[in-house]
């Protein structure tokens, strides 16, 4: 069994920031782990320019970001960047497996950062396993990795930022985009991409979800309904469109699986999509050797998961290396920065949840049952 | 709604109709659900099921969704040959 003094589950903006951030501290025993035969993660899809982040990347592709880290790695050979390296699980003696090259592994790290990312959700309604339904990112990948459009008509979703930027792409691509459609009564994405498509002349409706899909081998038409300010639909406001395609882009949920089984304690806080890892200001969880960052602890973007990987790979570092080194005040400069993100009204839901997911402090509730205990 | 053409669990083919039959039969934790019906057993390991069946229960129960229990999470998080697992012992 391979021993290392820190292994990163997950090649996307935190592990990548995570992984570049441990080695420049000082850490020399470095692997990551990228299920995916390309590293940066849904970076790679990111092809709007970030803003609104202050200092950190404001104006920048995700892209673009992507590679810029890749770049980094590459002059750095000490860290073990395997691609294609999936997790299968975290055990309990704190041991990490791994299929890799049709092979099996077990890794024994010091510390873990996990970086895992989220998965989709997904609605249920009538016909929604019809040819046609995808989510977000999905439609993403298809058209941003590899040039395919997904379809000509398309029904929207979810007007959070996701919903309203996909929506954009596809309008880029020629597609024709019918509607965007909300069940909350407020568009949750920033002004400035809402106004974009509204400016294309297409239609935002809040208070609207999705009665049914429509067609035989594919869809070819969605019925959409009103809901109430109870979220009950109303009757006889029903309305079908003809579209061949229906994205979703009703919400992410985070990546926890190996934290559940390297027993960290988690708690059900919906602000930052479900259920997530417990952890300390320095994002370490109830689990000591494990420590969470970037989407996998709650949904926020790519630049809190790069600044969140940076600030638990100086965690991981600060338990391991002797004591003395510069690595407290580096932690003080991260935390600033992430506060500064934070900052404001559009922070304000992040900062709620946080605090709901932050040890011992009013913390949601835990969900699960575990196979072995601490 | 039909519920026969609603799917919940993608991986094993489950309609709304069936889940809410075996809910109706007397299985109402998602541990019990996915012994009776495979339920999130599939290869996407209840990424997607988990997300909506945590929700039909709570609306039946009228209760939050965090008051639904989840099932236990094992590995391996996804499919693995044998041979991998047996590692060179396998090759002989």
């Amino acid at each position: 069994m391979q021993k290392c003094e820190l292994a990163i589950v997950g090649g996307g903006p935190a592990g990548l920031a995570a992984a570049l951030k441990a080695r420049e501290v000082g850490l020399e025993e470095i692997y990551l782990l990228e299920r995916d035969n390309f590293l940066g993660g849904q970076l790679v899809k990111q092809t709007h320019q970030f803003f609104g982040s202050h200092k950190q990347f404001a104006g920048i592709r995700g892209i673009d970001i992507a590679e810029k880290f890749k770049d980094k790695l590459e002059d750095r050979p000490e860290i073990k960047a395997l691609k294609g390296a999936v997790a299968q699980g975290y055990y309990e003696d704190d041991v990490l497996g791994y299929s890799y090259r049709d092979k099996f592994f077990k890794l024994k790290p010091e510390k873990t950062i996990l970086a895992t990312g989220a998965s989709e959700k997904m609605l249920s309604f009538p016909n929604n396993d019809l040819p046609g339904i995808y989510g977000a990112g999905a439609v993403q990948t298809l058209m941003n990795q590899y040039g395919i459009v997904p379809g000509e008509k398309i029904l929207m979703i979810g007007a959070g930022n996701i919903g309203l930027i996909v929506a954009y792409q596809l309008l880029q691509a020629g597609i024709e985009v019918k509607a965007v459609i909300e069940a909350t009564g407020r568009i949750g994405g920033y002004a400035v991409h809402a106004s974009k498509i509204r400016r294309a002349g297409i239609p935002i409706l809040t208070y609207h979800t999705i009665k049914e899909a429509r067609g035989n081998e594919e869809v070819e038409a969605v019925v959409i309904q009103q809901l109430d300010e109870d979220w009950q639909t109303v009757p006889g406001t029903e309305q079908e469109m003809a579209v061949d395609t229906i994205c979703l882009a009703v919400g992410l949920t985070p990546k926890v699986d190996l934290a559940i089984q390297a027993n960290c304690q988690m708690a059900y806080v919906a602000e930052l999509g479900g259920d997530v890892p417990v952890r300390d200001k320095n994002l370490q969880t109830s689990n000591p050797r494990v420590y969470i960052a970037g989407d996998s602890a709650g949904i926020e973007e790519a630049t809190a998961a790069i600044l969140e990987g940076e600030l638990a790979a100086a965690g991981a570092a600060a338990d391991i290396l002797p004591e003395g080194s510069a690595i407290d005040r580096e932690r003080a400069e991260i935390k600033e920065k992430l506060a500064d993100l934070r900052r404001g009204p559009v922070g304000e839901h992040i900062r709620r949840g946080l605090t709901r997911a932050r040890r011992n402090q009013n913390a949601g509730r835990d969900r699960y049952t575990r196979s072995w205990k601490s | 709604m039909e519920p026969q053409n609603t799917i919940i669990c993608r991986c094993e083919d489950l309609t709304l109709a069936e889940v809410e039959e075996v809910i109706a039969e007397g299985y109402t934790t998602i541990e019990e659900i996915k012994r009776i019906c495979r339920l999130g057993m599939g290869p996407c390991r209840g990424s997607t099921c988990l997300q909506l069946i945590d929700r039909i229960l709570a609306r039946q129960r009228n209760c939050g969704r965090e008051e639904i229990k989840m099932p236990t999470n094992r590995p391996p998080l996804e499919g693995i040959k044998m041979k991998e697992l047996a590692g060179d012992a396998g090759e002989k």
